[in-house]
């Protein structure tokens, strides 16, 4: 069964396309990875596809259900690029996990203890259940990154979708994740996730989409890793994918250059 | 403290200490979503709905909280819109109510002035048991929902856009929010008046986040400094004859400075003591 089915989407912000003609297929247990340069559309893909931007043309599947009218966001556990800009206001790591819990239980209903040992067991998952009690602010970058995934997996969703996950992440952090996503493919669970570079992933991704200029520009196998930014222990020997090279960049600087 | 034996005296201190546990407890959310002004421009709309109270004789709370809603839901819907232009959309509502208030209160009765200064800087020793009424029963219910929805608001005060993802029934919680802080701004301008009642949202919860880690425990302890400051506000201003709503704004204040600078002492103590946290690798590494 399809878990995402795109056809013929068209996408954009205030009368820009940015999307043209894009149709992907996701099935239950697949991990795609959505690569391309900043500025492909790779971001907008994905936030189309949960709804956080408006399609302008085309089909967007769910489940099985028009996205208009799937209402089963306890199934989809979302991570976003990164935790919003902090208010001042503090918030635990349990407590920004906990939000993880209210797609399955509602708004009416309080938390019990099933929604306790979920976020517990979401937090060991990524490494971080000695910090529930701290403030996420005095968390580093990577660590902050592993609490959204947690968030994400405290819902025990069936697809995960992440918005460059190992952005700016330090190498401890990447593997942590890594390891959590491992975990999560190998529960049956489906990723869709867009990447800069594939890093401690790569092992884990069954299928790479390149997007490039709004338009799915390669389908298939992930790519080589190319240049400095491959694994740490990479040795460079690898010849350079010549076709695929306008799509993936070779570094990218991930402050303010977000796909919209 | 036979003070505190005077019927008005006790009305006073019900209200106050209603409207110092409800207004941090809505505060929070607001200053979570960087909203912390919007207290004070639905203050200013509110004024309107004052205005043509007095001027149609009909209860002046009642028709704050009819045109403030109107004016908090409107604003929401320029701030869902998200356009660069909402700025300017809420400065002209801003000022819109507040002109509008003074122009409508002028033209009501003959004591214009003195009404006008009641609703701007709040008179709470005038609190008739009717009042009482209306503020507490207002008053509960916002705390209530504050407090009932806090998960699900807290996620949307946190990140709007996973809230969405998570299908929360977002609109209609940003609604509520609105229509909540009108409601406040409305009873608590009987106690501090619509030009300080965003200090009474706004300040408590700046002063507990210095002590804090975690979301619930400000708004436990915002909720304290504002329930003692409200009380204490209307107490010393009754002893030392001073303007109740001014004195409660600048009692918070003193615990926000008290509890900054001990949050800055206890820092520079510890200073020493915190591990150095693993730098993070940068993104680009240039090669010489």
């Amino acid at each position: 069964m399809s878990v995402v089915e795109v056809s013929h989407l068209a996408a954009g912000y205030d009368g820009r396309e940015i999307l043209r003609d894009v149709s992907l297929d996701v099935a239950a247990g697949d991990v795609v990875a959505i690569l391309g340069a900043n500025g492909s559309g790779k971001s907008t893909l994905i936030r189309t596809i949960l709804g956080l931007v408006p399609s302008r043309g085309g089909a967007i599947e769910l489940f099985g259900t028009p996205q208009k009218r799937f209402r089963q966001w306890a199934r989809i556990g979302y991570v976003p690029q990164r935790l919003g800009a902090g208010s001042g206001v503090p918030a635990t790591v349990g407590e920004v996990v906990a939000s993880g819990r209210l797609a399955r239980r509602g708004v009416f209903r309080f938390p019990g203890s099933n929604d306790r040992a979920a976020v517990r067991d979401a937090l060991t998952a990524v490494g971080l259940l000695d910090r529930i009690d701290d403030p996420v602010t005095t968390l580093s970058g990577g660590q902050q990154q592993r609490t959204l995934i947690a968030r994400a997996l405290a819902g025990k969703p069936d697809l995960l979708v992440l918005d460059e996950p190992n952005a700016g992440v330090d190498a401890a952090s990447q593997e942590a994740f890594a390891a959590a996503l491992t975990r999560f493919a190998g529960d049956g669970g489906t990723i869709l996730l867009v990447l800069h570079e594939l890093g401690p992933l790569r092992p884990l991704i069954g299928r790479a989409v390149v997007v490039h200029d709004g338009r799915i520009a390669y389908e298939g196998t992930p790519p080589e890793p190319a240049g400095h930014h491959a694994e740490p222990d990479h040795e460079h020997l690898h010849p350079h994918a010549e076709e695929l090279k306008a799509g993936i960049c070779e570094w990218a600087p991930t402050e303010g250059t977000k796909a919209y | 403290m036979e003070l505190l034996t005077l019927p008005f005296m006790q009305r006073a201190l019900a209200a106050a200490m209603i409207i110092g546990l409800a207004a941090p407890a809505l505060g929070i959310y607001l200053v979570q979503r960087r909203l912390s002004l919007i207290g004070d421009g639905i203050g200013h709309v509110a004024l309107t709905g004052v205005g043509l109270g007095l001027l149609t004789g009909n209860e002046p709370v009642l028709s704050a909280i009819v045109v403030a809603t109107i004016g908090a839901v409107g604003v929401e819907l320029v701030r869902e819109r998200g356009r660069t232009s909402g700025d300017l959309a809420l400065a002209m509502l801003f000022y819109g109510g507040i002109a509008g208030g003074v122009l409508l209160v002028g033209l009501s009765d003959g004591s214009g002035n003195s009404s006008l200064m009641q609703y701007l800087f709040g008179s709470p020793l005038t609190t008739s048991a009717t009042d009482l009424m209306v503020i507490g029963g207002l008053g509960v219910t916002v705390l209530a929902a504050m407090l009932f929805f806090r998960p699900a608001l807290f996620a949307l005060c946190n990140d709007e856009e996973y809230a969405r993802v998570s299908g929360l029934p977002v609109r209609t919680l940003n609604i509520l929010l609105a229509v909540t802080t009108a409601v406040t701004v409305t009873i608590a301008m009987r106690t501090v008046g619509l030009l300080l009642v965003s200090a009474l949202m706004v300040v408590p919860v700046a002063a507990a986040q210095q002590l804090t880690r975690g979301f619930v425990s400000t708004m436990t302890v915002a909720m304290l400094i504002g329930v003692g400051a409200a009380g204490a506000g209307v107490l010393v201003s009754a002893e030392a004859d001073t303007a109740p709503g001014a004195t409660t704004v600048l009692l918070a204040l003193g615990v926000f400075v008290a509890t900054a600078v001990t949050a800055s002492i206890r820092h520079r103590l510890r200073r020493p003591q915190t591990p150095q946290t693993t730098s993070e690798p940068p993104d680009v590494v240039l090669h010489a």
